[in-house]
């Protein structure tokens, strides 16, 4: 039986600075201090403790691969709402607390934005000489650069990761038909200049490899990190690095739901129908990308071809089997397992009858709708840089500059949700403990991380509470715990004891 | 399914579903009407709020590589 599709969404965000010092640093450093200390009013650090990158899922180590540094250096804050908000590299990121399911997980991606919003609000009343600074939800900057949007499933640890690799594969390679957030244009090598318009994807073309380590060079489809942040026994995490960040509600909803149905079919070895081994996946994924009339025949393996609106049907068909056969209670709540399968349903019957029927529903869809208008208007062709204008600023998260926010497109929470995901973890994943702990005892919280808290009680040594399992600490477990206890002694006590 | 892109709607032979069919194209044209105004507000909308100097916006745009 599968395992709860425990998941998380972890965002890099794209950071300019208007009038000021253009240190892209500097400025994510100073938008996580004006949160932290004008909004969130604390500041707890992150425990590095667990940070092992180089670690593969294949279980040995590449030549030559170049897992990413761990920078301890650089602000790092954790939030009462679970999540972690930091610099990573020269972007601001915020990762998601752990989420039950597609739903919550939205919620806490919708709050990520909020928190930035909030934290240019606050970096405007501390930064000098009126500059600004401005983030950007998006995963490349046209000119070849990419930052990323990445996705974080719990599995079995039981489950062998080279069926992992072969079942997910086909699935990443063409559900950028659903969640691609499309893009004027190209900028690598793939394409030759000026040949392509538009792209439904904005990461896919950064992809070089079918499987690997690395994230920021060589990208591959499969991503082997192999850092559970959990029991590394009876877990594995599959970090995965080829989703462009939506803004989109249903475009999230479907991105999380849809892969979690599909980890959980690959986990209880559940049929798919047809052998859907791609010949080429890499190729296979440019290809996608940059075809918006969805008829392009992909080569298999078994020299068949099918287009990735087929083989998202065929996975959907499978899904729907898979679900009266085993139910869906590892997505979270029969009513989400549920709501992800007929959403799935209704986007690839527009998908198939008209993609512009979807303008409401997913990124690429609305960006070219307007992109088309505005082409209309002005007549301009596709080089136009008011086109990449058009693009660049749909994705501008300021509420008075977003093109994306002026568009009357689907929700699936509410504001009130999403202002309370700010504050509040999750209550179903041990964010639970860790969110609660922060703001019950901020000033006994040293640090924290995925995995641990650690407490300073005040005398030698720093007590660390280790979280193996993220499905215990959530508030069924602790909420009794954590009212009975006056003081945070007394709570590392009673853990301990 | 592959199948799906091959079902074809059977012709209208009774005029029923000729008049179904252009009460359901008229209904068709005034959304995509309704659609056109909306985007036109929008049209009018988004070259307020546009970046002064598009070309100049989208060049500062620079990023470094992440993740």
């Amino acid at each position: 039986m599968a395992i709860p599709k425990v998941c998380g969404i972890e965002t890099e965000y794209g950071i300019h600075v208007v009038g000021g010092d253009p240190n892209p640093i500097a400025a994510s450093s100073a938008l996580i201090n004006a949160y932290a200390h004008h909004v969130a009013r604390q500041q707890i650090g992150w425990d590095f403790e667990d940070e092992a990158p180089g670690n593969d899922a294949r279980g040995f180590s590449v030549e030559g691969s170049m897992p990413p540094l761990v920078e301890t250096h650089l602000v790092n804050t954790v939030l009462t709402n679970g999540a972690r908000y930091y610099v990573d590299h020269a972007h601001p990121e915020y990762s998601s607390p752990e989420c039950l399911d597609a739903l919550e997980c939205l919620r806490y991606d919708r709050a990520g934005e909020q928190i930035v919003i909030r934290s240019m609000e606050a970096a405007a009343t501390v930064l000098r000489d009126g500059a600004e600074l401005v983030v950007y939800k998006n995963n490349s900057d046209g000119k070849g650069n990419s930052y990323g949007c990445h996705e974080n499933y719990l599995m079995d640890r039981a489950t062998p990761f080279a069926r992992v690799i072969s079942g997910v594969t086909p699935h990443f390679v063409t559900r950028q038909i659903i969640t691609g957030a499309g893009k004027v244009g190209s900028e690598t090598d793939f394409h030759k200049r000026g040949s392509v318009d538009f792209q439904l994807c904005q990461r896919a073309e950064f992809f070089e490899e079918q499987v690997g380590l690395e994230t920021t060079i060589k990208r591959p489809i499969i991503n082997t990190r192999d850092e559970p942040h959990a029991d590394p026994h009876r877990y594995r995490r599959l970090h995965v690095i080829v989703g462009d960040a939506n803004m989109a509600e249903v475009a999230t909803f479907l991105k999380v739901g849809t892969t979690a149905v599909v980890l959980a079919m690959i986990e209880d070895d559940a049929p798919v129908g047809r052998p859907l081994t791609l010949a080429d996946p890499v190729r296979a994924m440019h290809e996608v990308a940059c075809d918006r009339s969805l008829t392009r025949p992909l080569l298999l393996d078994d020299g068949s071809t099918a287009t990735a609106l087929a083989i998202q049907w065929t996975l959907f068909a499978a899904a729907r089997k898979y679900s009266e056969e085993h139910g869906l209670a590892c997505l979270g709540t029969p009513e989400v397992g549920e709501m992800i399968l007929s959403r799935w349903e209704k986007v690839l019957e527009g998908l198939e009858n008209d993609p512009m029927t979807l303008a409401r529903q997913l990124d690429w869809v609305a960006k070219l709708q307007l992109l088309e208008a505005y082409r209309d208007r002005h007549g301009c062709s596709w080089d136009d840089p008011r086109l990449a204008a058009v693009d660049l600023q749909y994705h501008d998260l300021r509420p008075a500059r977003s093109l994306f926010a002026r568009l009357d497109t689907e929700r699936l929470v509410t504001q009130a949700e999403v202002d309370a995901a700010v504050d509040q973890p999750p209550r179903g994943t041990r964010a639970w403990f860790r969110g609660r702990c922060l703001a019950k005892w901020p000033a006994a919280v040293t640090s924290a991380n995925w995995d641990s808290l650690v407490f300073d009680l005040g005398s030698d040594p720093l007590r660390r509470i280790p979280m193996m399992d993220p499905l215990k600490g959530t508030a069924d477990h602790v909420d009794a715990l954590l009212e009975q206890c006056a003081t945070p002694s007394e709570l590392v006590e009673r853990l301990s004891g | 399914m592959p199948e799906r892109e091959l079902k074809k709607k059977p012709s209208p032979e009774r005029t029923d579903d000729i008049v179904e069919e252009t009460a359901t194209a008229q209904a068709a044209s005034a959304a995509g009407d309704k659609l056109k105004a909306e985007l036109d507000d929008l049209l009018d909308e988004i070259d307020e709020v546009l970046e002064d100097n598009a070309e100049e916006f989208v060049r500062n745009y620079v990023q470094k590589g992440g993740e």
